[in-house]
This record gives structure tokens, C-alpha cells and sequence, in this order.
């Protein structure tokens, strides 16, 4: 019918208008990028100065920010993510799993900026009062541990992201324990199993790639997460083994300098670090979805 | 298990150590939903006492003073997502309706893998295209700028649940809509979408939801404002960007405003997601 061929035309030229549109977008970033890339050119991704007043660029420090805060955060969610999603999967009764698994959900309605405020006022405060003088303390001989008690760090900037990230990686990770066949956690319950030797030989062990795909994807949360970070974080580009210094990541030191950025070498460099951290996520997220594809089409066979 | 029967040492073990792993479990699913707690009873605790017709009805005081709202924040944030709104919710749910419905044109395999790119760019780039796109060409922060940068956010979300909702719909449907003799573009916008409509609604409220609090792409698009703006090209102001703004100030006053100003803008994206989970139930049922 030739209404229906017009349809499809609008649809497709909608389409393409959309991938136009990203390309474009992406070409125009990369444009902006392009005075930084030509005067630096691969080495602005391991130069570690960062001095917009002497013209000096280089995204390591960010880099480093961004890869520790995140690593660390997925350190500290994890754990707590797959044992909430046991939970809701395989103990709590049916009763009390909608409510949690809601409250769980709400935590990623919050805006990152309520995160950030809540990261100032309540978590920098604890940090310093508690965390600083127990670690440091006693464990101040470690490298991990010196650094001064400001509570606005590396430290601090990953247990937000930790908070942030929870909700993800709960969520993917329950989908992944329930597609798990019942008959198996049957099976191993027929053979004497307790609960916890159900879980773990029927459950976690079918699910180890799924459980993967799920922290990567929390990974890919992290890495790009802005104001929150911004905010906790103390933003000084310094490469540093401390948990306490302050540090920046690649999207704070943008939501930082860009507004404000004075000349167009500043500019760029800005705009190269967006394109650093852009390349990252979509590599992680691609990466993700590539795990949860390969793991479904090998349960539904 | 009862005292009065000895079970074997191993066994013992056994239940002992599957009663540890219980309760780690369950520690973790309490860590889990703790920080909500805390976050939502800090910004009760510290935002109601401040929250008053003022801040609705002010503009922000000067620095130093005391008084003052985010009256401008609040119009700004309504403003710019409503403007994105209608600049991504259509496009978002006929992007969906192409990837769900011709899976097998090229065309709409390439859509969906752009769309599932978009779902993972962080949103502070997002601010970096509209910047290059709509600043520099319009000479300044523009809350037009802003408004697009929020479209981009919310167009794969639209995108994203539309299509998954439309995979759902039974496809006896569409074949008893062709074999009326119906047109392919009837059957998809009259039977199809309106089969999904209430949980599209559902996506089309999360995406809001999501825009609304959303600060990183708007703080060098649409910029900040103390004041009210004209016009579309000119700065504007927002609640998230306020929030950030005054959290990050050094007096006291402002931040009281921002602990005002996240309880305030926390009870619009928790109504908006209840109202959206309600409507979800309710056609469900």
C-alpha cells in the first residue's frame, strides 16, 4: 500500500536522521579535539601535566582518577549487589521482595547532584571524623592510607559511586538469578543441598558470566558519572596511591574548567578528555552488552 | 532441625556455615537499601525546615543575605524539560516502534546499536556536543541549548523501553489487524502502540523523571541565571544546576537552600516514578 510505503520512509529517515545526528555529534566533538590531538598527539593520553596557564595538557591524571574511583566503587558494590539480588532471588520471601527490590530500584531515581550533596555534608564528614584517623592510624604506613584528613577524595568519590552503581548491578545481576532453571536449585535441594550449597552450586556457579556482564555494565555507569563525583572528589589532577588525596576524574575535571575555561587550547584539551572518556565507556558498555548477548543465546539453546 | 537429634560433625558444619552465608546475605541486602534511608532522611531533615513559600516564589538573595528561593531554578527545570520533552518523546517512540517492528531491515539493527551507544554516553558529554552544536553557533549559554542536551538523554530511554514493550505484544495482534485489510502504518500506531500504550507511558515518565534531575549536560549549555530570562537565548536557571551551585558555595544560607532545593526536586522524581509504577499496575491488572 503506498500509505504504508510513506510510513516506512518517514521511519526510515528518521532513522537516519538519528545516526546522522550521533555521527555528527561525534565528529563535532572530535573537531574540537582535534588543536590538542594535533599539538600533543597520542601522548596527551599519558602526559601527566595538567596547567591550562602554561599551556600544558595531558588527560593521565584524569585517566587514573576516573579508572581507580571506578574500580574501587565496583570493589565495594559488588559484593553488596549480588547479595541483594541472592537475596530478593532465593531468600527472602515473596511477600517482602517487591518492596526491597523497589527501595533498591528508587536509589537510581536519585539525582546524582542530591548524591553529591548528600557526599559534602554527611559522607566527607564521617570520612574524616571516622574512616581518616582509623586507617591512618593504624595502617598509615601503607601508601594507600597517608594523605591529609580533608574527607573530599578518592575515598569518598568511590562510595558515592559505590551507593550509585548498586542499584545496576543488583538488577542486572536478579534477572540473571532468576533465569536460572528452577529444576537445578531443585535438583541440588533433592541431593541434600543446604540453602547456601544450593546458591552457590546452583545458582552462582550458572551464572558466573552473567554476574560479569552486570559489574562491567556498573563499571560503565561509573566511569562517565559526573556531578556526584565532582562534588566529593577535591579535584586536583595528582596521581597518587592514596585514598585520602584529593583526585579528578575526566568528566569532573570537565563539569569543573569547561564553563570557565579561558583560551581555546583549554578548550580543546577539555573536549579531547571527552572524547577519551566517551571512547572508554562506549568500549565498556559495547563490552557489556556483548557479555549478556553471548550468555543469553547460550541459556535459551 | 531439632536439638534432641545429634546430627554428624559435618553436617553441623554444613548448616552452620549455610546459616553464616544466610545472614551475610541478608546483611548485604540491608547495606544495600541502607544509603536510601539515609539519603532520604538527611535531605527530609535538613531540607523541610528551610522549605517555605519563599523559596517557591523568590528569586535567589545575593550572597550574604539571608531569604531568597529558586522560583527561577524551579520555572527554568519545568521549561527545559517540557522542551525536551516534545523534542525527544516523539522521535524516542517511533525510533522504538522501527526497531521493534522491522527487526529485519538493516537500517534498524544500525538505529538500535546508535541508541544502545547513546544509552552509555555520560551525560557531561552529551553537554560537550550541545555546546559545540548550539552554543558556539548561538554566541552564548542558551537554555535551548540545554533543552536539547536533555532531548539526547531522554530520546534512548523512550527508544529503549518503547521497543522492548512492543516485543511483548502478541503478534496475533498486528496478523488480525493485516488481515482486516488495515494498513501496516494503522495497525502499528492505532492497534500496536495503543495495546503498549500505558507502559510506554510508564518509559515515557521514567525518562522524565531521569531529565528532570539531571545537571551535568546543563552546566554549560543553558548555564545559570540569578534572575528570571526572556528569552530562549539566554542563560537560565535550573534546580539541579542551583543545587550544585549553592552546594558547593561557602555560606551557610545557600546551603541550606540546596538541601531545600534536593528535597524538592527528590519528591518530584519519586512521585513521577510511583505515579509512573501505579499506572503500570493498574493497566497490568
Amino acid at each position: 500500500m503506498r500509505s504504508d510505503r510513506v510510513f516506512n520512509l518517514i521511519l526510515r529517515s528518521l532513522a537516519v536522521a538519528i545516526i546522522a545526528g550521533f555521527l555528527g555529534l561525534t565528529w563535532f566533538l572530535w573537531k574540537s579535539a582535534l588543536p590538542t590531538l594535533k599539538v600533543a598527539g597520542a601522548g596527551f593520553v599519558w602526559s601527566q601535566a595538567w596547567d591550562p596557564v602554561a599551556n600544558e595538557f595531558g588527560a593521565l591524571p584524569f585517566l587514573w582518577g576516573t579508572v581507580v574511583s571506578s574500580l574501587l566503587a565496583l570493589c565495594f558494590s559488588a559484593p553488596v549487589s549480588i547479595g541483594a539480588a541472592l537475596f530478593l532471588t532465593d531468600i527472602a520471601s515473596k511477600k517482602i521482595r517487591s518492596p526491597i527490590a523497589f527501595l533498591i530500584e528508587m536509589l537510581a531515581a536519585i539525582p546524582s547532584v542530591v548524591y553529591g550533596i548528600w557526599g559534602i555534608f554527611v559522607l566527607a564528614p564521617f570520612v574524616r571524623e571516622y574512616i581518616h584517623p582509623m586507617l591512618n592510624g593504624h595502617l598509615g604506613f601503607l601508601p594507600f592510607f597517608v594523605g591529609p584528613p580533608f574527607g573530599l577524595g578518592m575515598l569518598t568519590a568511590a562510595m558515592v559511586l559505590a551507593v550509585m552503581i548498586t542499584p545496576t548491578i543488583t538488577s542486572v545481576c536478579r534477572e540473571v538469578f532468576r533465569s536460572v532453571p528452577d529444576p537445578l536449585r531443585e535438583a541440588a535441594i533433592g541431593l541434600g543441598a543446604t540453602r547456601w550449597e544450593t546458591i552457590r552450586l546452583a545458582v552462582l556457579k550458572t551464572s558466573i558470566s552473567g554476574i560479569f556482564a552486570a559489574m562491567v555494565l556498573g563499571l560503565g555507569r561509573a566511569l562517565g558519572e559526573t556531578m556526584a563525583v565532582t562534588m566529593v572528589i577535591g579535584n586536583r589532577p595528582e596521581i597518587s596511591l592514596s585514598l585520602f588525596k584529593p583526585a579528578a576524574t575526566m568528566a569532573s575535571v570537565i563539569a569543573n574548567e569547561y564553563a570557565e575555561a579561558q583560551g581555546d587550547s583549554h578548550m580543546s584539551a577539555l573536549a579531547a578528555i571527552g572524547l577519551v572518556l566517551l571512547l572508554v565507556s562506549s568500549i565498556v558498555n559495547i563490552a557489556a552488552r556483548w557479555i549478556i548477548k553471548r550468555t543469553e543465546s547460550k541459556t535459551h539453546v | 532441625m531439632s536439638d534432641t537429634l545429634r546430627l554428624p560433625r559435618i553436617q553441623r558444619r554444613r548448616h552452620f556455615k549455610s546459616m553464616v552465608a544466610n545472614g551475610i546475605i541478608m546483611i548485604f541486602a540491608g547495606m544495600a537499601i541502607l544509603p536510601l534511608i539515609m539519603v532520604f532522611s538527611y535531605i527530609t531533615s535538613s531540607g523541610l525546615p528551610s522549605l517555605n513559600l519563599d523559596f517557591f516564589v523568590k528569586l535567589p538573595a545575593p550572597a550574604g543575605e539571608t531569604g531568597g528561593g529558586m522560583a527561577n531554578a524551579i520555572a527554568g527545570s519545568v521549561l527545559m524539560v517540557v522542551m525536551s520533552g516534545v523534542m525527544a518523546i516523539p522521535p524516542g517512540l517511533l525510533c522504538g516502534l522501527y526497531i521493534a517492528e522491522f527487526p529485519r531491515q538493516k537500517l534498524a539493527g544500525a538505529l538500535r546499536f546508535v541508541i544502545d551507544l547513546m544509552t552509555g554516553v555520560p551525560s557531561i558529554v552529551i553537554g560537550l556536543f550541545a555546546y559545540a552544536t548550539l552554543v558556539v553557533p548561538l554566541g552564548g549559554f542558551n537554555a535551548f541549548a540545554g533543552s536539547a542536551a536533555l532531548a539526547i538523554i531522554m530520546l534512548p530511554v523512550v527508544s529503549r523501553t518503547t521497543e522492548e514493550i512492543l516485543r511483548l505484544i502478541p503478534s496475533q495482534l498486528r496478523e488480525a489487524g493485516l488481515a482486516l485489510g488495515l494498513p501496516r502504518w494503522k495497525v502499528l500506531l492505532r492497534l500496536i502502540m495503543r495495546a503498549g500504550r500505558s507502559a510506554i507511558a510508564t518509559g515515557v515518565f521514567l525518562a522524565i523523571a531521569r531529565a528532570s534531575g539531571e545537571t551535568a549536560p546543563l552546566l554549560f549549555t543553558s548555564f545559570n541565571n540569578q534572575y528570571w530570562s526572556s528569552s530562549l537565548s539566554e542563560p537560565v536557571a535550573s534546580l539541579p544546576v542551583q543545587i550544585y551551585t549553592y552546594a558547593i558555595s561557602p555560606y551557610e544560607e545557600w546551603h541550606r537552600l540546596a538541601w531545600a532545593g534536593s528535597l524538592v526536586l527528590v519528591s518530584v522524581v519519586f512521585t513521577i516514578n510511583l505515579m509512573s509504577r501505579v499506572l503500570l499496575k493498574r493497566s497490568s491488572n
